[in-house]
């Protein structure tokens, strides 16, 4: 019973801050509520209108481009990252590269953001480097032009999310058996016979984590978009986030606003639950 | 025993605090949403008449009675008690900041507690703030109607008979009047402007002269053939905004337009949402079209949609871009840095001699159902319209006209481009061509409507019909029309 009573602090914050906005969300998306005034019951009005707006179908869709570049991009080059430092992870040069590939997940999402806007403007630092390069016919506004703007909202993504996948992913593989790769190296196998036999088994468990982790960053990204592009240029980068965003504050329609974001997490519980089962079938 | 003790106290404890725990949970979630608020804001509660005197001046002021009356035939005022006014400014505009301190300088009673934010920011908080336990007496206000219809606002009707406001030059009241049915332009009175703004052309000199521009354009095709000149010799003829951050600065220019090709009265009603208002007609498809040709020929910046408000006005400034769109909010900050090389215009007619028009909006400021100093805010309002110190104030550093009595002159300002713009403003009330800006209408269209549509324009992806239609969907989708 004592140790009930050690945990009730933390249960009555996690019912305050995280159980209670959780149910008053859903309990909003059954209203027609304009954030001040009385809400009204309208069921499952607010859903109807979630699966059938073609406007709200744009940004499910972009969500899943992100997931290339929050997921499925930082994880193959975590792996490749990680097992090139793992092998010189004994030698300096090997701390200070995980600490320079780790450090963008230091940084606030929303000073990432505003760094690479400017990085990235028409007068920016990476203009000027392809100018330089002789590459000056390709620059452009990377955020403002319709068919980069998503691509580079995806590549700050994969700056912020490349250390996290790396540090976590080197962490299993510090954990493999050494005398796994002993025996491998003695049977003839190079870096790609490793790393395909004995690292990916390995660290199957790590992958899992950051995919969902990197999953969970793409499909509810908000931070990222709303400070480097605000949604536009028209909605080619408008995310479910951002689109639960203006609906609840700028259009006033908590209820719908609500009934998306309940949407929102049932959708990113679709895409993360099969990766778990995945990653955890036979891990016991 | 003690240990036994412990136990059972500790059991109790977590009992009472998990069954605490689950009441606030549940309690939450049964009651409707709104249903607190509603106690705070009651919209059918009765209106709390200004008291001639303030209370406080009534309980303390035991000296003499003639003084009290006195007080008394002047109106609402902020009394002689300590007054501390809860007021949110939005970021980045001075006026509002300087007209505060001279205030408390001319009556010491009144101190401020000023919070600040960025407008965006403010859009989205007014209507908790305005709705919570500390409502402000004194709040910029991005927008109205939804804040009216939910009972958030003060109606300002009676301060208006006692102050004599409605003795005023009517159009500057206009725009903050709600009607019952939600329409603006007409009804109570519910907010004041601090000042008035303006919008136009402003023109780098140098770079005009260079271009062959001795004197304004009397004509769009004298300001086209001016733009052909500027592209061809090089130069970036339209420095401009677009980007999702600031929102489509390109409404600017595209609302110059439909004012030059045809009548203001359908844009105003557009944007003071009388029912049947369309946007999509005749003279500002023609309109639309014009600016779909400007962006065709390169006037714009190629990055256009990448560009925030204050990067394209800094890259004016530095000498990239023979003319902006803006207004006059930018006086100061211009005159700062290019002194006699800027110059304003109102945007031309499309025949010469035609009807002048330009957007003016006042700078507009609201007071809570509940603020507790109510009397003091609209004794403030009435002080920055008609007071000699602080309508130079407002002019010096906001820009724009301060409005205010008929009667009373405009301080001629120190920068010479804010006497520029108010000679034109002059001109266009005497054309009566006040525009409210069409970004307004409603609390989202602007974001859910112009920005996005004006940046797929720039992009190839949507023409000049297309962009009406578009925008009069999201508009009457937003009404629930």
């Amino acid at each position: 019973m004592a140790g009930w009573a050690f945990v009730v602090p933390a249960l009555v914050m996690y019912g305050l801050f995280v159980l209670q906005p959780l149910f008053l969300t859903i309990q909003y998306s059954f209203y027609d509520w304009d954030g001040v005034g009385p809400g009204e019951w309208v069921g499952l009005d607010n859903y109807v209108r979630v699966f059938t707006d073609p406007d709200l179908l744009g940004p499910i869709f972009n969500s899943f481009r992100l997931l290339i570049f929050f997921s499925v991009i930082p994880v193959t080059l975590g792996v490749v990252t990680a097992s090139l430092i793992h092998r010189i992870a004994s030698t300096r040069f090997g701390s200070v590269a995980t600490t320079v590939i780790f450090l963008p997940q230091v940084i606030p999402l929303v000073a990432s953001g505003i760094i690479w806007g400017w990085l990235l403007a028409r007068p920016g630092v990476v203009n000027q480097i392809l100018e330089t390069i002789g590459l000056g016919g390709i620059a452009r506004a990377w955020l403002g032009d319709f068919g980069t703007a998503l691509p580079a909202v995806g590549m700050i993504g994969i700056w912020v999310l490349l250390g996290f996948c790396t540090v976590l992913l080197q962490t299993g593989m510090a954990k493999i058996n050494p005398e796994l790769y002993e025996a491998a190296r003695l049977d003839g196998a190079g870096w790609w016979a490793e790393l395909r036999a004995v690292t990916l088994p390995g660290i199957k468990y790590e992958i899992g984590v950051c995919l969902t982790v990197t999953a969970i960053a793409a499909l509810a990204a908000f931070d990222i978009v709303y400070v480097s592009t605000g949604g536009g240029p028209g909605r080619s980068t408008q995310v479910p986030g951002i689109k639960i965003y203006i609906e609840a504050f700028l259009q006033r329609r908590v209820g719908l606003a609500s009934a998306l974001a309940v949407a929102l997490v049932v959708l990113v519980l679709a895409v993360i639950l099969p990766v778990q089962r995945l990653t955890r079938e036979d891990q016991t | 025993m003690p240990r036994g003790n412990g136990r059972l106290e500790w059991r109790g404890a977590f009992r009472r605090w998990g069954a605490l725990a689950l009441v606030a949970v549940l309690a939450a979630a049964c009651a409707g949403p709104g249903a607190q608020s509603t106690t705070t804001a009651e919209p059918d509660e009765p209106e709390e008449t200004p008291t001639t005197v303030s209370d406080a001046t009534e309980t303390t002021s035991q000296d003499s009675s003639s003084s009290t009356t006195e007080v008394l035939a002047e109106g609402p005022s902020c009394g002689t008690d300590e007054v501390v006014l809860n007021a949110y400014f939005e970021t980045g505009f001075d006026l509002p900041f300087e007209l505060a301190e001279e205030f408390s300088n001319q009556f010491p009673n009144v101190t401020w507690d000023i919070k600040q934010d960025q407008f965006t920011n403010l859009m989205n908080a007014t209507p908790r703030l305005l709705s919570g336990d500390n409502p402000p007496d004194l709040i910029r206000l991005p927008s109205m109607v939804s804040l009216v219809h939910d009972g958030l606002l003060k109606n300002l009707d009676d301060y208006a008979t006692a102050f004599g406001w409605d003795e005023w030059p009517q159009s500057q009241l206009l725009q903050n009047r709600v009607a019952e049915d939600g329409t603006r332009g007409s009804g109570s009175l519910y907010a004041m402007g601090l000042n008035h703004s303006l919008t136009g052309v402003f023109y780098n000199k140098e770079l005009a002269a260079q271009v062959g521009m001795t004197e304004p354009p009397a004509t769009v095709e004298e300001f086209d053939a001016l733009l052909a000149a500027a592209k061809e010799q090089g130069l970036q003829p339209i420095m401009a905004w677009n980007a999702t951050a600031s929102g489509g600065g390109l409404a600017f220019p595209l609302q110059h337009l439909m004012a030059a090709y045809g009548p203001i009265e359908p844009i105003n009603e557009w944007i003071f949402q009388k029912p049947g208002a369309n946007i999509n007609t005749e003279s500002n498809l023609a309109a639309a079209e014009h600016l779909q040709r400007w962006i065709e020929a390169g006037y714009f910046p190629e990055d256009v949609n990448a560009i925030e408000y204050t990067d394209a006005n800094a890259r004016f400034r530095a000498g990239e871009g023979v003319f902006i769109f803006n207004g006059d909010w930018e006086n100061a900050v211009y005159d700062s840095e290019m002194g006699d090389n800027v110059g304003f215009f109102l945007f031309p007619p499309l025949e010469e001699g035609g009807q002048v028009a330009a957007m003016s909006a006042p700078l507009t400021f609201g007071i809570a159902t509940n603020a507790p100093n109510a009397d003091c805010a609209a004794f403030f309002f009435n002080w920055v319209a008609t007071n000699e110190v602080a309508r130079q104030i407002n002019v010096d550093v906001g820009g724009s006209n301060p409005g205010g009595p008929a009667d009373l002159p405009i301080p001629p300002a120190a920068a010479p481009i804010t006497n520029e713009t108010l000679a034109a403003g002059a001109e266009v009330a005497k054309a009566n061509g006040q525009m409210d800006f069409i970004a307004n209408a409603t609390g989202a269209i602007f974001a859910e409507g112009w920005t996005p549509e004006l940046q797929e324009m720039v992009g190839g992806l949507q023409d000049a019909a297309g962009l009406l239609e578009a925008v009069q969907a999201e508009y009457e989708n937003q009404l629930g029309r």
